[in-house]
């Protein structure tokens, strides 16, 4: 057992996976010479060599329409998008063609890739640095997307979706990328895809939350323990498909719920999680969702980002208000 | 795989075993395309550029024109079947058979053919059947399937998308040490478009075996090639992604041949990358929705009438005294009924279930589309 950050955790997913499996190529701006701007890929072309590990012309849309090929032709693209904000110029590839391969020639053709996007705000960088893009992609269908929270939960999920038969989109919460340590078993070891996680039991409110938003929500519950409030607090990790279950399981018990994401307020999917609540549990409900999201406004510059981003307090409001019902 | 593709298959096949054909090599170098000298063999009267010779011999010639005759006679029902109803929005090939039956003939069978929405020609020649053909723009999913062993990806409609996944695939290939080239066909219209520069720009880079076959046909719907680009030549465009293109004459069956051929065996043989762009003209609509009398002129279309690639073949045939028109005829008379067996076959095809809509969208149907499903079902119990 070693004590890995994110950045550290997903490094050694793609280290082991590539020396297990040879058709795992990496490819992206910067991932080989440089290592990553964020040095995730580092020391991986120095060990795997150029043709594994590619250095490619700057242009995102044809990062991952050639994954869309590599992968057709029986090898295993992990693509970089250098930055969420960069990730606009695929949607066409990712919408037309790589979420429709396996749909469009009824099997014929496949697209097991992963896209890893470093996303989300918080770490005052400059513009279009700081998207969250992930109800767009939850809305594509044929593609799966996740978002770890943790270095353990980063290296595991990673694992399985160079795994899975179908194409990943990976958003890697960059704001967390070297905030938290923790111990990373050595070797392999896979966690599932499709599935949220219980990272806290309580029983009288639960919070859903997702990438660096989990760790907003646990600071949060620490400082409702004046209030003696304990929440469940579920780490969706798979934002498609959305693990409706445990979702409905934790609501059936709580009865109140907040959603919290970094992305824009409308059409959010915290919108999508409150309306599969009323679907299946509204019954259950003993005080209207809320939501602490992001602003329907360009993510600001960094010196107002602040006001941007959910943060404990908001979400502390957010559960007193719930709970006052 | 019908018998009239696989003779032609079983007929490419002998050939390569036997000899390499030996065609010149110096192709890019007797047609930059900065020169704006357009490689021709066979003339339209019929007769070969005195420094030509056909590629072909004549068994190939003759078969190969059957082919383009065949692939007009069913690109014309296509368009009667919409006319009438029973096929939804096509989008014709009258004009380009050459192009693609010439340039898919260059090809080998585990090569992989990447094609736009025209490329009829190209597809079966690949050995994706007419029905199935057929059966994609009449709206069945499983149209889209090619069959086992044969690499040809479903219709790229959104315009220049596609060769990406042509550069792509052919990386892989390189990575493996697979000896396949892989082709993207693509109008002129395609070539304005990001994703095409990116796929020139990785090929030229990385030097991936992809042949960039675009039929240039005058139109990209209505906007006329000389709106698209200010690039004298398509082919030019290769130069500055650093590797070779050229301008052929699309409409003519043996430059388009000799041309595809001496790019895939350069491609083979780790030359990397060719542009090749056939000038051919679009003798039909955009598509079926569209009305061509709103962009261009009967005089127009009348200018490009002698130069179909058809008429020049069945000139060079006559003199060779392969065609008459009783062979004409026969020709003809055999197409039909091969179509109309074609057509029987795929309207007997039933709706396909619910099913089918849902189970290929992931290797594993989720939980949600299952429950979406499920939802479905009940509403058409």
């Amino acid at each position: 057992m070693a004590k890995l950050n994110m950045v550290e955790a997903i490094n050694s997913a793609l280290r082991e996976e590539m020396e297990r499996d040879e058709r795992v190529v990496i490819l992206g701006e910067d991932v080989g010479r440089e290592g990553g701007v964020f040095r995730v890929t580092d020391g991986l072309q120095e060990k795997f060599g150029p043709d594994r590990v590619v250095d490619t012309p700057l242009a995102e849309s044809g990062i991952v329409g050639v994954a869309l090929g590599m992968a057709m032709n029986g090898l295993l693209p992990v693509a970089e998008i250098q930055f969420d904000g960069f990730l606009y110029p695929c949607l066409d590839q990712i919408t037309n063609h790589i979420g429709r391969m396996r749909n469009r020639s009824r099997g014929r053709f496949t697209s097991p890739l992963v896209i890893r996007v470093p996303y989300g705000g918080g770490i005052h960088a400059p513009e279009h640095h700081s998207e969250s893009p992930e109800a767009i992609l939850a809305h594509t269908p044929g593609i799966k997307v996740l978002i770890p929270s943790t270095p353990y939960e980063a290296k595991g999920l990673l694992l399985s979706s160079i795994r899975d038969p179908d194409p990943v989109i990976f958003l890697e919460p960059k704001r967390i990328y070297r905030a938290i340590r923790e111990e990373i078993p050595q070797g392999d070891y896979t966690l599932p895809l499709g599935k949220a996680r219980m990272v806290q039991e309580g029983k009288d409110i639960t919070i859903v939350a997702w990438g660096a938003m989990v760790r907003e929500a646990l600071n949060a519950a620490e400082q409702l323990k004046e209030d003696k409030v304990e929440p469940d607090i579920i780490d969706l990790r798979s934002i498609s498909p959305i693990d409706v279950e445990t979702i409905i399981a934790s609501i059936r018990k709580t009865g109140r719920g907040v959603i919290v994401h970094e992305a824009p307020k409308t059409c959010g999917l915290g919108a999508e999680i409150i309306a599969l609540i009323n679907e299946k549990a509204l019954l259950s409900l003993q005080a209207p969702i809320e939501r602490v999201t992001g602003f329907d406004i360009p993510v600001p510059l960094f010196k107002s980002e602040h006001y941007y981003l959910p943060n404990p307090k908001r979400i502390v409001t957010a559960v007193k208000k719930v709970m006052s019902f | 795989m019908t018998d009239c593709q696989r003779s032609i298959h079983d007929l490419k096949n002998q050939k390569w075993q036997i000899e390499d054909r030996g065609v010149d090599m110096s192709l890019w170098e007797d047609y930059p395309p900065l020169k704006g000298k357009m490689f021709q063999i066979l003339k339209p009267d019929g007769t070969l550029q005195p420094d030509q010779k056909n590629p072909l011999d004549d068994e190939e010639t003759f078969k190969l024109f059957q082919k383009m005759l065949f692939i007009r006679m069913a690109d014309q029902r296509a368009l009667i079947l919409q006319r009438t109803g029973r096929m939804g929005t096509y989008a014709p090939i009258f004009g380009q058979e050459a192009c693609q039956i010439g340039s898919t003939y260059a090809l080998q069978r585990e090569d992989w053919v990447f094609p736009a929405f025209r490329e009829l020609g190209a597809t079966w020649m690949m050995g994706v059947s007419l029905k199935n053909i057929f059966l994609y723009w009449m709206g069945y999913e499983i149209g889209s399937r090619a069959p086992e062993g044969i690499n040809v990806l479903p219709v790229s409609i959104p315009v220049g998308t596609h060769p990406l996944h042509a550069v792509g695939v052919a990386w892989a290939a390189k990575i493996k040490g697979e000896k396949i080239v892989t082709v993207a066909y693509f109008g002129d219209g395609a070539t304005s478009k990001g994703d095409f520069h990116e796929a020139m720009n990785f090929a030229g880079v990385f030097k991936t075996p992809t042949l960039f076959i675009c039929q240039n046909n005058q139109y990209a719907i209505s906007v006329p090639r000389k709106s698209q680009t200010a690039s004298e030549t398509i082919a030019q465009k290769a130069i500055a992604y650093g590797f070779d293109g050229i301008q052929v004459d699309g409409n003519d069956l043996f430059a388009v041949y000799a041309s595809t051929k001496q790019a895939a065996e350069k491609a083979r043989s780790g030359g990397g990358p060719t542009l090749i762009e056939g000038v051919t003209y679009r003798f039909g609509p955009h598509t079926t929705a569209d009305d061509p009398t709103k962009y261009r002129k009967e005089e127009e279309i009348e200018s490009w009438k002698p130069l179909d690639p058809l008429t020049r073949l069945r000139l060079y045939l006559k003199e060779r005294g392969l065609w008459t028109e009783e062979v004409e005829k026969r020709l003809i008379e055999e197409a039909q009924k091969e179509i109309d067996q074609v057509v029987k076959e795929a309207e007997a095809v039933p709706v396909p279930g619910v099913d089918e809509i849902f189970k290929h969208v992931y290797a594993e149907m989720t939980p949600p589309l299952k429950e979406q499903l499920d939802y479905l079902k009940s509403t058409l119990a």
